[in-house]
Order: structure tokens, then C-alpha cells, then sequence
């Protein structure tokens, strides 16, 4: 079970009070000319993602909560949320320089 | 509601299975997909909430943007997939590797596997049915 907290109205829940809503940051092409977007771009939008095995930027809505959608920075192999971010702030930097894997057994010793 | 419930020979009731609703690589199973499977069999068959729970297992799907699986030809030359089958495999992998062995025989596409290319998320061709599940995906 997830332990959420929404960063908007400060909801500290279990998962189920939560809808997620995949990756984040993703950013659907440019509309001011639509004719001369490529289907390659378009596919890309829709469907191409990154599937990180450890940390992941994801989006969650607060659907028992405040309604309002935000970010998470969360390790896609140990569950752990390294933060929750609004909307309206910056994509945070992560640090992957050490497997998911040899983080757990860091953790363990 | 989503639950499938069958009886092995020593007697148990082998239960499943849902996916969780956000990237899982932990293999561990999780409370909440527990709960959605067994609500929704407790509901067909009130007798078994008497049950107690053995054990659980968990393991990861390979879901494609369709819920549909991808056969065919890649970009690189001589690389052919089949593969996304997540949650909707056990009758139709057996029929798709008689598609696949003719796929890579022939070097293109078998007929039957041709919708089902990689291409069709660039084309928007995509597939809207559950492949042999029976689930409304
Ligand atoms: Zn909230």
C-alpha cells in the first residue's frame, strides 16, 4: 500500500484515495501549425514512455481529496516517494547514478 | 469487478488478478489488487469470504498502449517481436507462434499478425478488443 501526500491540499492517505495517472512531464507537440506534426511525434505523446525500473517522475490525482492533479518523484522497484511537487513547479533532476537494486541492499546494510 | 477463481487437484482455489494502476517492478503483489479480486469473487461466491488466504504471488505484465500484443517486423533489420500479451495470453500465445514462425520464414508480416504490427501506434490503427481475455479493457 502507497503512503501518498497530496502537495496542494496536504492529504496524507493511502493509495486508494489517489488515481495515478502515469508519467509526467510529458509534453504534447506544439499546435500552432497541427498539419506539420509528424505521426512519429504524435506516437511518441501517446505512447512512447520510459518505464523506469527505480525512480520515476509520475503524475497522481487527489481524487478523495482536492480533486487537482500533481507530481511524484517515486523508485518504481522499492515504492519509495523521494517527493510530491505541484504542478506549476520545475522537474526536478534525479540522481541515477545507483541502481535500484544496489539501493535496497545500501539501505539493508 | 474483475476476478477469475478456479480449483486445483489438491483443492485450493487459485484466485486472480488484476494490474496495478502505476509502474510496479517489485514482483511483490500489492493490498489494494488483492482487495479489488477478492471483493469481486466474494460477490459471484459469498461462501469463500469463510476462506483464509495462503499465500500470494506477484510478478510483472508487459502492458502495450492498446492492451493489445505487437507481432511482427522492427525497425532493425532481422529483430521480429511478439510480445505485450500482459494480461490477455494463455489461449492465443500457442495460435500467435504459428503466425510468428511464418512471419519470420517469409520476412513480413503473417495476415493474421499484420494489424497487429508495431507500426500501428504511428498510423493510429491501434486495437480496440481484449485479444482472447474476455476482459473490457
Ligand atoms: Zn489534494
Amino acid at each position: 500500500m502507497l503512503k501518498i501526500t497530496c502537495p496542494v491540499c496536504g492529504l496524507g492517505a493511502d493509495e486508494t484515495e489517489f488515481t495515478a495517472g502515469g508519467e509526467a512531464h510529458i509534453v504534447r507537440p506544439a499546435s500552432t501549425d497541427p498539419e506539420n506534426i509528424s505521426d512519429e511525434a504524435f506516437r511518441d505523446y501517446l505512447y512512447v514512455r520510459d518505464n523506469p525500473r527505480g525512480l520515476a517522475h509520475e503524475l497522481w490525482l487527489c481524487a478523495r481529496g482536492c480533486g487537482k492533479w500533481f507530481h511524484a518523484v517515486r523508485d518504481t522497484y522499492s515504492h519509495e516517494f523521494k517527493m510530491f511537487y505541484k504542478l506549476s513547479d520545475p522537474k526536478p533532476q534525479l540522481n541515477l547514478t545507483k541502481k535500484p537494486r544496489a539501493r535496497a541492499k545500501a539501505a539493508k546494510s | 469487478m474483475h476476478g477469475y477463481i478456479s480449483q486445483s487437484d489438491k483443492g485450493e482455489l487459485v484466485i486472480g488478478g488484476g494490474a496495478d494502476s502505476y509502474l510496479n517492478y517489485s514482483q511483490r503483489g500489492s493490498l489494494p489488487a488483492i482487495e479489488h479480486t477478492v471483493t469481486a469473487l466474494v460477490e459471484l461466491f459469498p461462501a469463500i469470504s469463510r476462506l483464509k488466504m495462503m499465500r500470494q504471488w506477484g510478478g510483472i505484465v508487459d502492458m502495450t498502449g492498446d492492451r493489445s500484443p505487437i507481432i511482427g517486423l522492427t525497425p532493425v533489420e532481422g529483430l521480429f517481436v511478439n510480445c505485450g500479451w500482459g494480461t490477455g495470453g494463455f489461449k492465443s500465445i500457442p495460435g500467435s507462434g504459428f503466425v510468428f514462425a511464418d512471419t519470420i520464414a517469409n520476412d513480413r508480416p503473417h495476415p493474421i499478425a499484420e494489424p497487429f504490427g508495431l507500426d500501428r501506434f504511428t498510423t493510429g490503427a491501434v486495437i480496440d478488443e481484449s485479444v482472447a481475455a474476455a476482459v473490457a479493457h
